[in-house]
């Protein structure tokens, strides 16, 4: 089943994308979109009757790598993480292939699109099954890929294929930490399979090993190496400017890839080497300070954009951050339970304004909305499901799996944890605020698109607004029917052995008893944060504009992403650019083929023309060099017999 | 397993068989160059059958070499003629006969100029490779390795582009200052050993101080024919002005011979000098990695940019080669073969478009995705091997490389895996300028589709790159046994430093 559930996408990509070459979009819709809705459900049956139950299982398939003592198998690997990954992707994906025929109906490539949408959904599902590193990697890097074809999907639009490759390079990046950290774990225990590798954590522990010419604790390295693959893949501080731009695809995409799952596959590594990483504390702390500060980041971002896509993208970014600072606290699970309610009602929001986009005949500057909500109710009431659950509120999916990430973070008793606290509460007071702004910009006001394309605003098609409704039933109840199951006071028999906690990492047991005001304080801010957007945007609509005179520099440090992607491009891409023109023109022209073959050949010839130059053909030209000849031979032979 | 035919003097020798037929061909100018074309497709098809032959024949559970062959040649003490293979050449030579039939496809249409010569030529040219890899006497393979300049150099100077001249006597400048080199080592080894063969010498123990040089003079001939840097420069020229047959055939099969003479003789031969030496092939293997990468970017011309990124490719190479780990070596065999079908592959991408555009300069292109899908889809594959995709062949020998590496020293691994970024980044600038974008020149949006011809070039080529991406294992079951026996040689060695 395990094995069906990860190669039905496979199947669907492989004959979409014959379809695709059929030009037949029918077969193409049929065979991928048959593909991920029976492997949605069997995951779900794998869930209720393995991982619930807690059977693990682990599906053997084939010989990959073997040289020396480097063995690596394709192998699927079944457990309670894997379980709720596969749920999520699977259920997502299905939704989002089916959003896809209503959204991509204009476009001529449709075969094409869901071939990619099925290919991302297997390599997804190789990642989340892997059992060593290597196919993990192998996942990590196929859904860069995938993500890569999808950005770059509308490859007539420089923008899109710039996107494309900026997120497969900053991508990489973050996979040459990664595939270091492999070779790390490889020359310290011998192996790259899990279960070997956790097997040794314990022992590894106080071991160092050495790295660049400097001794430093084993597990630390192979960690920090392992969480920069992570921060790529998952967006992080740092490693974050791909997302933005990623919006450049379809939006179905940036429902899929870059908000539920794809950019989820950081925290879900972290999780799956939670028996590694529980022994290195430096890194755990490492991982809940980049989390807590990306957290934040992204929201003061997000708050001052006017791309409806960005702003969902930044905020993507900024819950990221939740998640990683829950597992820097070591509580994983509450990590996992907000990775599954935040691909609910993530997707839900990028479904909804995809929806919006699709009304507004491809808009997607907030400045040319407002003012439709009553010509698109259902898009409309959506979107508030997905913000109430983003932002948090009481009984939604964002109000139980936040709630408990700050509460574990709180609970840690430790600076770190409390620096995550404080942060976390700060972007969620910003969180609301950019939420409300959005829902305020885009539906309500006066209309700021052109009456042309306000007479064309329509409700989208039933097979585009099945999935939200889909989703939208995950975004209110998902987070109050996992709650007892994920992170209850039983979540251990859950999660089994799939998630090891150390006894003395408490932040997930005490997660449950921190003071009131600690619990309450995500409502309050949260309500604040409405508030406030309800009088910038509502109320005194000239508020906006004030307040960014005022506050001009930070506003422009805002708005302007801190200008990250400047300070890159200065630093780096453009001294290599210009650094191989120097290599090229300098080392290459100038100095090797200058003094080697050239110069050589140069030599050759000048010497050449010397030596023609003497047979001038005037016999006292030759007599007199006769003569010096004679004169010399006589000279050294004299010498040397008086000598 | 000894056969009682000589196979592989037969499969070395079936292309000339072509050349006979091609030198017998009559008639008015269209009949020759039409049966020329189907000589040359037809023998080296037939050489690639038997090669598989061979391949199946060939056992790779066993350490030494196989279908043996020896004779009398030369009238000389110890010159023999002596031939066999084992799992470090066997590979090589199915890439040989599988490329060749290739490279012959891909000239089809593109060269219409002494057609026949040209078939001479790279009938000539197959005999010579397959002889490098099988000759098991060092004089043998002396000669099989030097002769193989001289149909590139004719390929490359008669049927290349404007500048062949230049860049094929440099090409040949810089082939040859590295042989003579190699041809003094050798009489030297011939005196000292008192054999020229090959197993005996492998057997031989040179004193440390000769190997040192020895190691050097072999070492001037591989480097250049690899290259490594910075005695690269060549390979750019030649590979511009080279016809798309002669790039695929000088990036698929030429540059391996460096690699293979490190493995055949470096290690083996003088492994105390191998080991010495190891931190300078790694500098130089570095700076290629980085160097040329970053040259790579500096490109406007496509050909020249994936010249250069062999170069980068083939650093990673002799890392894997001089680690002298098991990882290491079989990572970089693995590599070489991979890259023997992906550089082919991508190099008949470029000649593809340039059959219908005439150019090569990137900035002509854009938006090529509109007209020729299939092309997109084959070059954007062929692009992903070349930048180390799992689940592509580039990404087992990257890999292996650099697990080897890790094990002779972090930094190397370090300072090595910043290829994979740089790689990243030229390849799928060249994809993007090339491929993607609205096509808007009309030479562009006239370009027609892929033909079955081309994409029956591509097609194997993608299979094997995914295959090997996938299933690597019976490549490096193949290699395994070798591999241990060189190990073993280097092992003794360090034992024998060990107790000096």
């Amino acid at each position: 089943m395990i094995t069906a559930i990860v190669f039905l996408p496979l199947l669907g990509a492989i004959g979409a994308g014959i379809f695709s070459l059929m030009k037949n979009d029918r077969g193409g819709f049929i065979v991928s979109i048959g593909g991920i809705m029976l492997s949605m459900v069997l995951s779900w049956v794998a869930f209720i009757t393995m991982a619930v139950p807690g059977i693990n299982e682990t599906v053997f398939l084939a010989k990959w790598i073997s040289s020396g003592g480097f063995e690596v198998d394709w192998a699927l690997r079944y457990d309670a993480l894997t379980a709720v990954m596969m749920i999520v992707v699977t259920t997502v994906s299905a939704m989002v292939h089916l959003y896809s025929v209503g959204y991509m109906s204009h476009d001529n490539a449709k075969p094409r699109f869901m071939a990619y949408l099925s290919l991302f959904t297997f390599a997804m599902l190789m990642l989340v099954t892997a059992d060593n590193l290597v196919q993990m990697f192998f996942g990590w890097e196929g859904v860069g890929v995938a993500s890569y074809l999808l950005i770059g999907f509308w490859y007539h639009r420089p923008s899109a294929h710039e996107a494309a490759m900026k997120a497969f390079v900053v991508n990489r990046v973050g996979d040459f930490g990664y595939a270091l950290g492999i070779f790390a774990i490889f020359a310290m225990t011998g192996s790259v399979q899990l279960d070997e590798i956790f097997a040794m954590a314990p022992d590894l522990a106080g071991r160092s090993i050495e790295f660049l010419s400097f001794e430093v604790p084993a597990l630390e390295l192979a960690g920090m190496l392992l969480f920069i693959g992570a921060m790529g893949k998952s967006a992080q501080l740092g490693l974050h400017t791909w997302l933005p731009d990623a919006m450049e695809g379809p939006t179905p995409v940036s429902a899929l890839i870059h908000a539920a799952t794809m950019v989820t596959a950081g925290v879900f590594m972290v999780c799956r080497l939670s028996p590694m990483l529980e022994f290195a504390p430096f890194t755990l702390d490492f991982i809940t300070i980049v989390g807590a500060l990306t957290a934040i980041f992204a929201a003061t971002i997000g708050f001052t954009q006017f791309d409806i896509k960005r702003v969902i993208a930044y905020s993507t970014c900024s819950q990221l951050g939740y998640m990683f600072f829950a597992a820097g606290v070591s509580a994983y699970p509450a990590a996992m339970f907000h990775l599954t309610t935040h691909a609910f009602f993530k997707a839900l929001l990028f479904l909804g304004a995809g929806s919006v986009i699709h009304a507004l005949s491809d808009e997607q500057d907030m400045r040319r909305m407002g003012g439709v909500w009553k010509k698109i109710p259902f898009t409309y009431s959506m979107m508030w499901i997905g913000s109430l659950a983003l932002a948090g509120f009481p009984f939604f999916a964002g109000y139980f799996s936040k709630d408990m990430i700050l509460e574990a973070a709180w609970a840690q008793h430790r600076f770190t944890g409390e620096f995550a606290y404080i942060l976390g509460i700060m972007a969620a007071f910003l969180t609301a605020f950019y939420s409300w702004r959005l829902l305020f910009m885009t539906f309500h006001g006066k209309p700021r698109a052109s009456d042309e394309v306000m007479s064309h605003v329509h409700e989208s098609p039933l097979v585009m607004t099945i999935p939200l409704f889909v989703l939208a039933i995950g975004a209110v109840f998902s987070g109050f029917l996992l709650y007892d199951l994920f992170v209850g006071h039983h979540w251990n028999d859950f999660w089994g052995n799939s998630i090891l906690i150390l006894p003395e990492h408490t932040a997930m047991a005490d997660a449950h008893h921190v003071p009131k005001i600690i619990k309450l304080m995500p409502l309050i801010v949260g309500v604040a944060g409405v508030t406030l957007a309800w009088l910038f945007y509502i109320a005194v609509p000239g508020m906006p504009a004030l307040v960014a005179r005022v506050f001009k520099p930070l506003h422009l440090l805002f708005f302007n992403k801190w200008f990250v992607d400047e300070l890159y491009d200065a630093l780096l891409v453009r001294p290599s650019v210009r650094l191989g023109r120097l290599f090229w023109s300098r080392g290459d022209i100038g100095i090797i083929d200058a003094f080697g073959p050239n110069g050589m050949s140069a030599l050759v010839s000048r010497f050449s023309v010397l030596c023609s130059r003497m047979q001038t053909g005037y016999v006292f030209h030759y007599a007199f060099a006769m003569l010096i000849g004679v004169v010399a031979l006589v000279a050294w032979y004299a010498r040397t017999i008086g000598g | 397993m000894e056969t009682t035919w000589p196979i592989l003097t037969i499969l070395t020798f079936l292309p000339m068989i072509g050349v006979v037929f091609l030198l017998l061909i009559r008639g008015d100018d269209d009949v020759v160059i039409r049966n020329s074309r189907n000589v040359a497709l037809w023998v080296s098809g037939f050489t690639f059958v038997m090669s598989l032959f061979v391949l199946f024949n060939f056992d790779p559970a066993v350490a030494g070499y196989q279908f043996e062959d020896r004779g009398i040649w030369l009238a000389l003490d110890g010159i023999g003629y002596h031939m066999g293979v084992d799992g470090i050449s066997m590979p090589f030579v199915v890439l040989t006969t599988l490329l060749t039939p290739l490279a012959i496809l891909a000239s089809w249409k593109s060269v219409t100029l002494r057609v026949r010569e040209y078939m001479i030529a790279f009938m000539l040219l197959e005999t010579l490779m397959i002889g490098t890899f099988c000759a098991l006497d060092m004089v043998l393979f002396y000669l099989f390795f030097e002769a193989v300049l001289i149909p590139m150099f004719l390929i490359i100077g008669i049927w290349g582009g404007m500048r062949r001249v230049y860049a094929s006597f440099k090409f040949f400048l810089y082939t040859l200052a590295g042989s003579v080199l190699m041809l003094v080592a050798m009489l030297y080894m011939a005196t000292t050993a008192q054999t020229t063969d090959i197993p005996l010498l492998q057997e031989f123990a040179f004193s440390p101080a000769a190997q040192t040089w020895l190691f050097l003079a072999f070492f001037a001939s591989f480097a250049v024919k690899v290259p490594m840097w910075p005695v690269h420069t060549w390979l750019p020229d030649a590979h511009v002005e080279a016809p798309t047959a002669g790039s695929m055939i000088l990036a698929g099969i030429l540059l391996k011979m460096g690699g293979y003479g490190f493995l055949r003789f470096s290690l083996p031969m003088f492994p105390e000098a191998s080991v010495y030496f190891a931190p300078m092939i790694f500098s130089l293997s570095v700076v290629a990695v980085i160097y040329t990468s970053l040259v790579a970017l500096a490109q406007t011309d496509m050909k020249k940019m994936i010249a250069y990124s062999s170069v980068a490719h083939m650093g990673f190479v002799t890392i894997g080669i001089f680690t002298m780990t098991e990882q290491g070596i079989a990572g970089a065999m693995f590599q070489m073969i991979s890259h023997g079908l992906v550089s082919a592959a991508l190099f008949f991408a470029v000649g593809v478009v340039y059959d219908r555009l005439h150019t090569r300069e990137i900035d002509a292109y854009g938006g090529v995705a509109d007209s020729m899908p299939r092309y997109a889809a084959f070059f954007m594959l062929m692009m992903l091997a070349s930048v180390g995709l799992p689940g592509t062949s580039g990404f087992v020998g990257e890999f292996l490389v650099l697990v080897g590496a890790w094990q002779s020293s972090t930094l190397l691994a370090f300072l090595t895996a910043t290829g994979l970024i740089l790689g990243a980044t030229y390849m799928l600038w060249l994809y993007r300028r090339v491929v993607f974008g609205r096509a808007e020149k009309e030479e562009v949006i006239a370009m027609t589709p892929l033909e079955g011809r081309e994409m029956l070039i591509f097609a194997p080529l993608t299979v094997l790159v995914l295959w090997y991406g996938i299933f690597p294992g019976g490549l490096l079951d193949t290699m395994q046994p070798a591999i241990a026996t060189i190990l073993g040689h280097v092992a003794d060695a360090a034992d024998a430093m060990g107790t000096q």
